[in-house]
């Protein structure tokens, strides 16, 4: 496809406009015409998030009710615990929950969001996977459920450590919430969907509003001097940083979410012996993978020299090795860390926090060695704030 | 009187040394780069081979030798600090110095016009 066929085609979020006006440099991304970095540039923007607040459109992602046709949300919690991996059941109203579509093989056909706000679910999905997730809870779901994606909202995210104050001068109740909590709540006159997530490591919220009142929120936040608009370029390097991963290059269908080290999301009660047991799809090689552990395994690497080691480099044990023994699947610059990382699968047996291994950059053997992640601590706020009086 | 490349290059000669770096053009679609890697003195490159790269926060660069010649000096500052490339690119941001073995190829180099209807 030539250039002008595929620009045609892009897609536009409901604040393509603002992004225009403000100067941003648009790149095609999972389909929509993108802002990958605003006039301040990717550096800056990812600093400012970290010290005050980034305001982020990631209205191109999936936002999907799943509504029961029986009306108890516990009825589209035990359908949707058919396709992830997650005690979605034990989700409290108003809580949000980290999980992962999987198929027969024990891979991960997309990873999302789930939330619980009372009478159904809203799940959040990436934007090159979300016809792919609606087609597949329509063939798996319809019967007792109602698959409604939500095409007419927009989704804001608001990180860093000012967000909160942004957010609260103009919705004084969420200084309430806490990490992973959801509300529905109205600001400046909008119902919103407000979750205290994000994809930064930093505390934060993700804003679901109507598509027509998105522009009016993002440009009352922006008046904000704390608050900087901030690209996919930043939104990368943050998420890396915080060794969140990356659909589509960190996970994909052929790795387990055991490879991903992401088992943490996987509750008891959907382990062996648990009451909800398995009953996902690859549940069988999961659950041994759970209990036996995985031939290759996601780690975090810190090169130890200045070159970024990128996506597509291979992983040697030794310096002349001609075998290699792993990939990168995200790989960069960490702006805080003012030093390269990035993300690989490497055998379970060379995963150990300070191995020492090889990356081919460039014809050249670099020494990078394997790292705990979070690159940079996270600073979800796990508890509320308590108001003044 | 710069000469350029197609491939976003600049050459500025003085003698048979031809100074080299990356375009305002180039530093301002690549952005902020974090990282530049240079090429060792006494090395030789044809002209088109790749002989530096400038990496920004998102993704690695090639830079091409403009003219085939050998490597008489590199810019130290710019590995230390990749920003300066994307500030003074054609100043205090240049990346190395070639001493040229065939004048003849800068006839193939764009002027500041050509370049500038490459560029809009």
């Amino acid at each position: 496809m030539s250039e002008a066929e595929s620009n045609v085609a892009l897609r536009q979020t409901p604040l393509h406009a603002m992004h225009l006006r403000l100067g941003a440099r648009m790149v095609p991304f999972a389909g929509y015409d993108m802002p990958v970095q605003y006039v301040p540039g990717v550096l800056k923007e990812h600093l400012h998030t970290r010290s005050a607040a980034g305001l982020f459109d990631v209205s191109h992602m999936g936002q999907i009710a799943l509504r029961p046709r029986s009306g108890r949300v516990q009825d589209a919690a035990l359908a949707l615990e058919a396709l992830v991996p997650a005690d979605v059941l034990g989700l409290g109203v108003g809580r949000q929950r980290y999980t992962l579509f999987t198929n027969t093989a024990g891979g991960v056909l997309d990873d999302l969001m789930v939330s619980n706000l009372g009478d159904h679910l809203l799940l959040v999905v990436n934007a090159a996977r979300k016809a792919a997730d609606e087609a597949h809870l329509r063939e798996r779901l319809s019967e007792l459920c109602i698959v409604e994606p939500l095409t007419e909202r927009a989704l804001v995210a608001l990180q860093g450590p000012r967000a909160e104050e942004a957010l609260a001068a103009l919705a004084p109740d969420m200084r309430a919430m806490r990490f992973m909590d959801v509300r529905a709540m109205s600001v400046m006159g909008e119902p919103c969907i407000i979750s205290r997530s994000g994809y930064t490591g930093e505390d934060g919220f993700e804003i679901g509003i109507a598509a027509t009142a998105a522009e009016a929120l993002c440009e009352t936040l922006l008046r904000d001097p704390a608050v900087a608009p901030s690209g996919l370029g930043a939104r990368d390097s943050l998420r890396l940083e915080a060794g969140l991963c990356l659909y589509g290059c960190d996970l994909d269908e052929t790795t387990t979410p055991v490879d991903a080290a992401l088992e943490w999301s996987i509750p008891a009660v959907r382990r062996a012996g648990g009451a909800r047991a398995g009953g996902f799809a690859g549940a069988e090689t999961i659950l041994r993978e759970l209990a036996h552990g995985a031939a290759r395994r996601r780690v975090g690497l810190r090169p130890e020299g200045r070159a970024p080691v990128r996506c597509g480099a291979e992983l040697y044990t030794a310096e002349g090795d001609t075998a290699s023994i792993g990939r990168v699947t995200s790989g960069g610059f960490g702006v805080s860390l003012n030093a390269p990382i990035a993300m690989a699968y490497v055998p379970t047996a060379r995963s150990a926090p300070d191995t020492r291994l090889f990356a081919e950059v460039r014809g050249k053997r670099l020494p990078i060695i394997v790292s705990s992640m979070p690159f940079v601590p996270t600073r979800y706020k796990r508890s509320p704030t308590r108001s003044p009086l | 009187m710069l000469k350029y490349t197609k491939d976003h290059e600049w050459l500025r000669m003085d003698g048979n040394m031809a100074t080299v770096g990356i375009t305002p053009y180039a530093q301002e679609k690549l952005g902020d780069l974090v990282y530049v890697e240079l090429p060792s003195v006494g090395a030789m490159f044809v002209a088109g081979a790749a002989a530096a790269t400038v990496e920004s926060v998102k993704a690695a660069s090639e830079v091409y030798a403009p003219v085939s010649g050998e490597i008489a000096a590199v810019n130290d500052k710019v590995v230390a600090e990749p920003g300066l490339v994307n500030a003074e690119p054609t100043g205090n941001g240049w990346l190395f110095k070639m001493k040229i073995n065939n004048p003849a190829e800068l006839t193939t180099l764009l002027d500041e016009l050509a370049y500038k209807a490459l560029t809009e």
